[in-house]
Formats: structure tokens, C-alpha cells, sequence
């Protein structure tokens, strides 16, 4: 099946090294993304706490071009573009008024029976079982803190991902690969996101707490599926060293950068060595 | 009937300050069929009642309409009077001239005219009344008690005692309920086992009660009065009348690791077992899932160390017959599970608090057994995961209670009290510990209650904080929790060595189930219906079905027993008579004209309508037929409705009668 892939603006900007640790990875399980032609912004954090509609209709216009284009399974790497499609899915589902409303607003007539999916779905659909027999570097070394942060999980009448509190996919995903992932606390605690921004000491202190509480149940790594957190665990970290005057020195890899490095790809190719923490 | 006086009601100023009473008497004089009609000030005052036996003598009545309130306020009484003066009460009728008119309208002509109006439908109803005769029904005098908790041993007792005999089951090896388990009560701190065993030792050896633990109720049959129970005795492969219950079998058990039910896994006990010391009755059973013998024909150390030879391995369920008149549903409570795995999506559980994943996260039951004398560990609370003493303990109420999102939207009542309960435990046994309770509301209404809260905080120094817990996480041995004190605004983060969360009670497993059986109602949650909620609080909407205890709302221990006493006395109203007298209204079905289609059968609510044969007194069979059993109906009408030939017909509310009253408005 085509599976059209829509990279919002992060991975075509801030972490284009995580598109480029995807489409390495994916592209070796032959799984080839198509990203949606003239794609616009999801209205992330901004379209929602101004304009309702507005951050209805901004996914709604990438909804109806994937129905357009003829995709039936669409990939949104970042946790909140995933999110804000799926909400915006939803509600048009729920309510005919409001989709025929939207549809009119963008343009093009959106059914919602596009299916959203984040990478971890991704893998999933590949397979365990495959992944597991595609290994060639098994990871025996690592001992992943697998991060999912607040959205990728949540809120959980939306995303209908997992279990909101306890998560486990992402440690199965890495159980596969033959890394170790510790058991810990912050899994599904907030990085800071979009606060790095306007009040920069809070996403120090946040991200933080989450990479010591990661180092002290024994990680070595922490993994994540999210552009955000990678940029405020990984860009940030020599700034949470700075003004916490400690030393954490953890690298923190994209979900697909371990499944790259398994299946035998070069550190290089995946992008892990623009990372900042190495 | 053509001789029926009307009696015009003023009820004081209710009914007259917005109705022409006077007005509306002479314009009843003139309604076909009516004989005398006459208003007065309160006609269910005594010499109101008196005009009433006056006229029907005086006048030669055949049929009264009285004009008043509504029929579940006095339809009795005045039925009753009609009675005492030589009617048969089932012609009188009433027209709700006050709650139907007079106190939801304004306008005095117009509400007179719809007085009017009323009082004719009502005359034509009473035209076409028929005198009806009260159903009588036999009486078994005995009672069915469903549980052995302390509900349940309160209302078998109470009926025992009475002079009647009762059948108790129960589902668990040992009656004593969830009671038996607590440690000490609120707000008196009294042992619980002191107060309960006595009373499980009296239902034992009670000469009246009847005692099958380990079974449960398989069917159910038969109506008020005449109930036919068909009880499962499960296997409990050791025979209770050869049984001693000397302990040689469970202390040679090999297998002695296995979870234990009564102390909610916070101990363990062997394969074969007794739940604790003081059970009753004090005879073991094997658990079939566990037991060496059963499972593959190995061990089999305590059949020979069995001097009494009680141990059969070759047990079977039995299934026994019990007649009943009467039954008392005291099956109790379970918690709600706080974690991940949960039988409705709309109980999301609270995966944050990490109950099943931190050992030292336990729920309120599980801390009783820890800090009961009788407990896994002697009454010296130690935490699950190491034995140590926890020096500070965080108690979490309303886990699952009052969130409308991924609980349950009811107060479970009973947790504030048992929370203040437990930090005050903690505090007798842990001197130098610490004592942290998270609450919403603190709901302590009863006697001696609120003072108990009090005490908890201020002499036992317990901190409590007004806000939630967001997270419990897990960090060098220590639980960290983390919450809000909404009445500071400040966040709150508390390093714990054990956590108590007070989960929401439910009803107990398999309620759904048993009241299906039982044909009585059960809410949203399953706990048990009431047939009113004021007026009739252990009845319930099957005549001769009572209920007791947390099966019907969460409920404490004093609460608890009331509800059984008053179930209790319900039962003996009941079998003090020979013979149960019944409303006469029920629905009759025509057998000369009915079709035999019987899509009646499965639409009647009640199970009182019976495919049956129509025999000449010789016995040949003339055709089939359905049959009304006049001691289930409950007279709703629902077969009315459905029956396609109209042979179904409701007695004293027929299809005819409610035609003509239709037709006496056009």
C-alpha cells in the first residue's frame, strides 16, 4: 500500500536529520513514504489557542489532499503534527456540519478516512518479527530510556496509542533490535516543548529531570520519536549541563536512528553524527 | 355501575384557592351515571372518610370517585373506607384534580374546567369497573440469603431468631465477608474480628440456619412466597461432616506459595486451605488450580495424613434444591482496579499511580491485612517489597471515585473515614512515621465521625493536603509522589516508602449476573435497585426480594447492618403470614380467544406469563394457551400492548375502560 508521509515543518527544517534517519531506515525495509504535494503547516501549538476553526481546517487541508492524492495510510513523524491531524479526523467524523463546513473552507472534500499514523505505527505494520530477522548489528550495548514525551500517547481519546500512563510500544520496537531499555519514570513526562522559546530555564529544568532520572535507572541513550524532545534533550543538553553545572553527556537518538544502526546503515547516513550530543 | 357518587375534594386551600370546588360538584351531578356528588374541605379527614360510608349506605353507591390528590397518596385510604362500608374496594376511583390541575395552573376558570373534565374520565373508568377479588398466594416460610458478610449474617440471624428457618449461600470457602478481614473500625477503633466472628460462629451453629459456603446460586424459580433456588455446591473435595478441621492437611501441603484470596495477595497460604483461623465453617477446601493431586495425580500427602478421612479427591459440583418465600441479596463489594486491565472503556484506570507496577503501591484492603493483628505479618505493618518498616506512608483517596473521566462518578462514601482510620493505624504502630493524606472533599458525616478526622490530624498528626496526585514514580527505593496542595497553590512532592490508594467500591463480581436470575433491577454500575428510594429502600421491584448491604450503594459497616435488620424485618412481615394477599390489578389473558402466538412470553419483564394447555376435565387437549401466574405479575401492561389477538387485558385498567374515557372527552 502507498503510504503517504507528511513532514510538517520540523523535518523539513530544525530536524531534517531525523527525515533523513527515516527515510534511511524505512527505505531499507522497503518502505518507500510519498510525501503529500503543497502540504501547509498543522497549526500546531499556534491555530488552537487562537483561532478554533482555524486549527481545524490547517490539518483539514492536509487531510483532503491525502484523500486527494489518493492515499489511504498517511505517516506525521512529529507527535503533534500526528496529534493535530487526528483531532481535526476526529471531529470532522463526529460532526457532518462541521466537514462539510471545512471542506468548503479548504477547498477539497475531506471523509476523515485517511489514517494518520506516527512512526512507531510505522513499525508495527513493517513487523516485529521482520525487523527482528532485518538485524544485523543486534544493539546488546545499549540501554535505551525509551522517551515518549506528552503527545505521542496523549490525549488518549484522540491518539488511541497505547496506554496513556504505562506506555510499552516503543521499548517492544527496541527489545527487537537486542538493546536492553531500562525501566523509568519520566516516559511520559514534558520536555518543555515549544517553552524553549519563551522561557528557556523551564525547559532546562524540565529536560533535566528527565535526562538525570534516565541516567540514574541505568540508560545510556535515550531514544525518542519526537523532533521537539530531540531538540531540547539533545541541542539544549549543553545548556542543562551548563546551568545545572553537572555532566550528562547522553545521546539521544531518533526511534529510527537504532533501527537504522541495527539493520547495518552508518551513523552518517542516518544523521546521527549532526547530532549534537555524540 | 349507574349509582356513583363524587366527592369533590377542597384539600384546604390546595386545591380550592385555584379550583371552583362548589362549581365543579354541580357540573359531576350532571355527568351520566353520577348520583350524588358533594365537595368538602378534606375528604381523607375522618369525618371526611365518614361522608364517604354516609353516602355509599345512604345513597345506595354501586362506585366512588373521589376528586383530590394524586392515587399513590390515598387511593388506599379511601379504597379502605369504601371497604368498611360494604364496597368492594376495587370501584373506587380517583381524579387528580391537585398535583394534575389545581397546582400547576393559574387561571381559576380554567382549572375549573379541567377539574370538570378530569372527574368525567374518571366517572366513565368507574362506570365500566369491575369488583375485583385480592390474589392470595401460599407462603413458604423460609428465607434465601444471598452472601455471608456482615449484611448477610445480620439479616439470616435476625430472620433465625425470629422462628423462621434460612438458607445461607456463600461464595467464598468461609462466610465473614470482606468485614472479617478489616483490622480495626472506625470511629470506635474496635478489633474487627472481635465484633464479626461471634456472630459467623452464631450463623454456624444456629438450628435454623442452613449454611452452604463455597456454592452459589444456579437458577432461580417460582414467585413471591414459593421462590424454588437451585444452589451449586462447588467441589470442595473434603467431605465438612467427617472434616475436624484439625489442620494436618494444610500444614503437610507442600505447596505452600500460592496467592493468598483472603489477604488480597498480600500473603500466602497452601493448596489446600481454610482463609483464615477463625472461618466458618472451619473446614478446609483444595483449589483444584493448584493442587499437585488434582492437577496431575502426584502428592496426595494430606489424604494420608487425614486421620478422619474427609479428604475425597473424586468431588463434584452438587447442585441442590431449596424452597424459599423470601430473599435477602447481601453479596457486598469489590474494589475498583486501579490499573491497566478493566472491564468497561469507559474505566480508563490510573496506569500514573503505578499500582501492579511498584510493589509498595498497594489499595486499602490490602493495607487492613497489613496492619491486622490477624495479617500475613502479624499485625507489624511492613511494606511488600523489602519487609521494611515504612517511616513515611502517602494515603490517596478518591481513586476512582467521583471522576466522571476514568472512574466512576459516585462518592464511594466510606473512604474518608477508613483513610483517617489508616493514618492513624500507621501512627499507633509507627511512631517516629509520617502520615500524608491527598483528598478532594472531606465527606465525614455520621456519629462520632467528623471528631474522628479531627483526631486523625491533630493528635495523630496526619498531614492531609486538599489536591490530586498527578504521578507516583519510582527513584533509589523510594516512591515519589508527586501532587498539588490546591489550598496553598503550592505542588507538593513527597518521598514515600508505601502508598495506599482508597479505590472506588463496586459491586462484587458476577452481580449482573445474579440479578438477571433474580429478575431485580440494577443501576449503570450494577449496584442493586431499590424499589423507592425514600419509602421502599430494601425492597425491590420483585415482590419478595429484599437487599442489604454494598450491594446496593458503598456503604459501611453500621449502615450496612440497619439495611439487614430492615431487610430482616421485611422477611418476617412476610412469613408471619400464612398467606400473601396481592393487588388485584393484574393483566389476565383471554384463553378462549388467545392465538397461542405467545409473543408475550418473552416480553413480559416479570417471567410471569406461562405457555400452558387449555384440557377438557377429561383431559383431552383442546388447544394451547399463555396463562398469567397471578403470584409474578406485576401488573405493567406490557403483554397488553403486545398481544395480537387482544386477549390480554389489564384488570381494573381494561381497554375498554380507557376507551370509554377517551370517548367521554370528545
Amino acid at each position: 500500500m502507498r503510504l503517504g508521509y507528511y513532514p510538517g515543518c520540523a523535518l523539513h527544517g530544525s530536524s531534517n536529520d531525523y527525515e533523513q534517519s527515516l527515510r534511511a531506515c524505512l527505505g531499507k525495509l522497503e518502505v518507500e513514504p510519498e510525501e503529500i504535494r503543497e502540504w501547509v503547516c498543522c497549526g500546531a501549538t499556534a491555530a488552537h489557542s487562537l483561532n478554533h476553526k482555524l486549527s481545524i481546517a490547517l490539518p483539514g487541508r492536509n487531510l483532503a489532499l491525502a484523500e486527494q492524492q489518493g492515499f489511504e495510510e498517511m505517516l506525521a513523524p512529529c507527535p503533534l503534527c500526528s496529534m493535530q491531524l487526528l483531532k481535526a479526523s476526529k471531529l470532522i467524523k463526529e460532526d457532518d456540519g462541521l466537514r462539510r463546513e471545512i471542506s468548503s473552507i479548504v477547498e477539497g472534500e475531506i471523509s476523515g478516512r485517511v489514517n494518520v499514523l506516527n512512526l512507531i505505527q510505522v513499525f508495527q505494520q513493517v513487523g516485529l518479527d521482520r525487523i527482528k530477522g532485518a538485524v544485523k548489528k543486534p544493539l546488546t550495548d545499549l540501554k535505551p530510556a525509551c522517551y515518549y514525551g506528552c503527545l505521542l500517547v496523549r490525549p488518549p481519546e484522540v491518539v488511541k496509542f497505547d496506554d496513556p500512563e504505562q506506555p510499552s510500544s516503543m521499548e517492544a520496537i527496541v527489545n527487537a533490535l537486542g538493546a536492553m531499555p531500562v525501566e523509568w519514570n519520566f516516559r511520559t513526562e514534558c520536555c518543555g516543548a515549544g517553552m524553549t522559546m519563551a522561557k528557556e530555564e523551564t525547559v532546562l529544568d524540565l529536560s533535566h529531570r528527565i535526562l538525570t532520572d534516565a541516567q540514574q535507572h541505568g540508560a545510556n541513550c535515550l531514544v525518542t520519536a519526537c523532533p521537539m524532545c530531540h531538540v531540547n534533550l539533545d541541542m539544549k543538553q549543553y545548556d542543562i549541563e551548563r546551568s545545572y553545572s553537572v555532566v550528562i553527556k547522553l545521546p539521544v537518538y531518533y526511534l529510527s536512528d537504532l533501527v537504522g544502526l541495527a539493520l547495518g546503515i552508518s551513523r552518517e547516513a542516518l544523521g546521527i553524527d549532526r547530532h549534537f550530543v555524540t | 355501575m349507574s349509582r356513583i357518587g363524587v366527592f369533590v375534594c377542597w384539600c384546604g386551600e390546595n386545591i380550592a384557592r385555584t379550583v371552583d370546588v362548589a362549581q365543579v360538584a354541580d357540573a359531576a351531578a350532571q355527568i351520566p351515571g353520577v348520583r350524588s356528588s358533594v365537595h368538602y374541605k378534606y375528604v381523607c379527614s375522618d369525618p371526611g372518610q365518614a361522608l364517604i360510608r354516609e353516602k355509599i349506605e345512604s345513597e345506595k353507591l354501586d362506585a366512588v370517585v373521589v376528586a383530590s390528590c394524586s392515587p399513590h397518596m390515598h387511593l388506599k385510604t379511601f379504597r379502605k373506607t369504601a371497604q368498611r362500608a360494604g364496597l368492594n374496594p376495587y370501584l373506587v376511583e380517583m381524579a387528580n384534580i391537585r398535583e394534575h390541575c389545581s397546582w400547576v395552573h393559574h387561571d381559576r376558570k380554567q382549572a375549573t374546567a379541567k377539574a370538570i373534565e378530569i372527574i368525567r374520565l374518571s366517572v366513565e373508568k368507574a362506570r365500566n369497573d369491575a369488583a375485583l377479588q385480592p390474589i392470595r398466594v401460599p407462603v413458604t416460610r423460609r428465607a434465601l440469603v444471598i452472601g455471608g458478610g456482615v449484611a448477610g449474617i445480620q439479616a439470616a440471624l435476625d430472620i433465625a431468631d425470629s422462628g423462621h428457618e434460612v438458607v445461607m449461600v456463600e461464595r467464598e470457602p468461609s462466610i465473614g465477608g470482606k468485614m472479617a478481614g478489616l483490622s480495626e473500625t472506625f470511629p470506635t477503633l474496635d478489633c474487627s474480628q472481635c465484633i464479626l466472628t461471634p456472630r459467623m460462629v452464631e450463623v454456624g451453629q444456629h438450628p435454623r440456619i442452613k449454611l452452604y459456603s463455597y456454592s452459589e446460586v444456579e437458577k432461580v424459580e417460582g414467585f413471591v412466597g414459593n421462590f424454588k433456588i437451585t444452589i451449586r455446591q462447588r467441589a470442595r473435595y473434603v467431605d465438612v461432616n467427617k472434616c475436624t478441621g484439625c489442620g494436618e492437611c494444610w500444614n503437610v501441603c507442600p505447596l505452600k506459595r500460592n496467592r493468598s484470596e483472603f489477604d488480597f495477595g498480600m500473603g500466602m497460604r497452601p493448596a489446600i486451605y481454610i482463609p483464615f483461623p477463625q472461618a466458618v465453617p472451619a473446614r478446609p477446601v483444595i483449589d483444584k488450580s493448584q493442587c499437585a493431586k488434582l492437577i496431575r495425580n502426584g502428592c496426595g500427602l494430606c489424604e494420608k495424613k487425614c486421620k478422619a478421612g474427609a479428604i475425597n479427591f473424586k468431588d463434584e459440583d452438587r447442585l441442590v434444591e431449596e424452597s424459599v418465600g423470601a430473599v435477602v441479596v447481601a453479596t457486598g463489594y469489590k474494589l475498583y482496579s486501579i490499573g491497566k486491565s478493566q472491564p468497561k472503556a469507559t474505566l480508563a484506570g490510573y496506569g500514573e499511580y503505578g499500582y501492579g507496577k511498584y510493589k509498595d503501591v498497594i489499595d486499602s484492603l490490602q493495607f487492613e491485612r497489613l496492619v491486622s493483628a490477624s495479617g500475613p505479618t502479624g499485625g507489624v505493618l511492613k511494606r511488600p517489597s523489602d519487609g521494611a518498616i515504612p517511616k513515611s506512608v502517602v494515603f490517596i483517596s478518591c481513586v476512582g471515585s467521583r471522576d466522571n473521566a476514568k472512574g466512576l462518578p459516585y462518592c464511594s462514601k466510606i473512604c474518608c473515614m477508613y483513610t483517617a482510620k489508616h493514618s492513624m493505624l500507621y501512627k499507633h504502630k509507627v511512631h517516629d512515621g509520617q502520615a500524608y493524606v491527598f483528598y478532594m472533599d472531606i465527606r465525614a458525616g455520621g456519629k462520632g465521625y467528623e471528631e474522628f478526622v479531627r483526631r486523625a490530624i491533630e493528635q495523630d498528626g496526619a498531614q492531609y493536603y486538599r489536591g490530586r496526585v498527578s504521578k507516583i514514580t519510582e527513584e533509589r527505593g523510594k516512591l515519589i509522589v508527586r501532587g498539588a496542595d490546591t489550598l496553598s497553590g503550592t505542588p507538593v512532592t513527597i518521598e514515600a516508602d508505601l502508598v495506599v490508594l482508597a479505590a472506588a467500591m463496586r459491586p462484587a463480581d458476577g452481580i449482573e449476573e445474579l440479578a438477571q436470575k433474580l429478575n431485580i433491577g440494577y443501576d449503570e454500575f450494577g449496584f442493586l435497585l431499590e424499589s423507592h428510594p425514600k419509602l421502599r429502600p430494601v425492597e425491590t421491584n420483585t415482590a419478595g426480594i429484599f437487599i442489604a448491604g454494598a450491594c446496593h450503594s458503598p456503604k459501611d459497616i453500621p449502615e450496612s447492618v440497619a439495611q439487614a435488620s430492615a431487610a430482616a424485618s421485611k422477611v418476617q412481615v412476610m412469613l408471619a403470614a400464612d398467606e400473601l394477599t396481592r393487588e388485584a390489578e393484574i393483566a389476565a389473558i383471554n384463553e378462549q380467544t388467545c392465538a397461542a402466538c405467545f409473543t408475550c412470553v418473552p416480553t413480559c419483564p416479570y417471567h410471569a406469563i406461562e405457555r400452558t394447555e387449555v384440557r377438557t376435565p377429561k383431559g383431552a387437549f383442546v388447544k394451547n394457551t399463555a396463562r398469567v401466574n397471578p403470584g409474578l405479575c406485576m401488573g405493567c401492561g406490557t403483554c397488553v400492548s403486545v398481544c395480537p389477538s387482544k386477549s390480554a387485558d389489564l384488570q381494573g385498567f381494561t381497554d375498554q375502560q380507557v376507551y370509554a374515557m377517551v370517548e367521554s372527552l370528545a
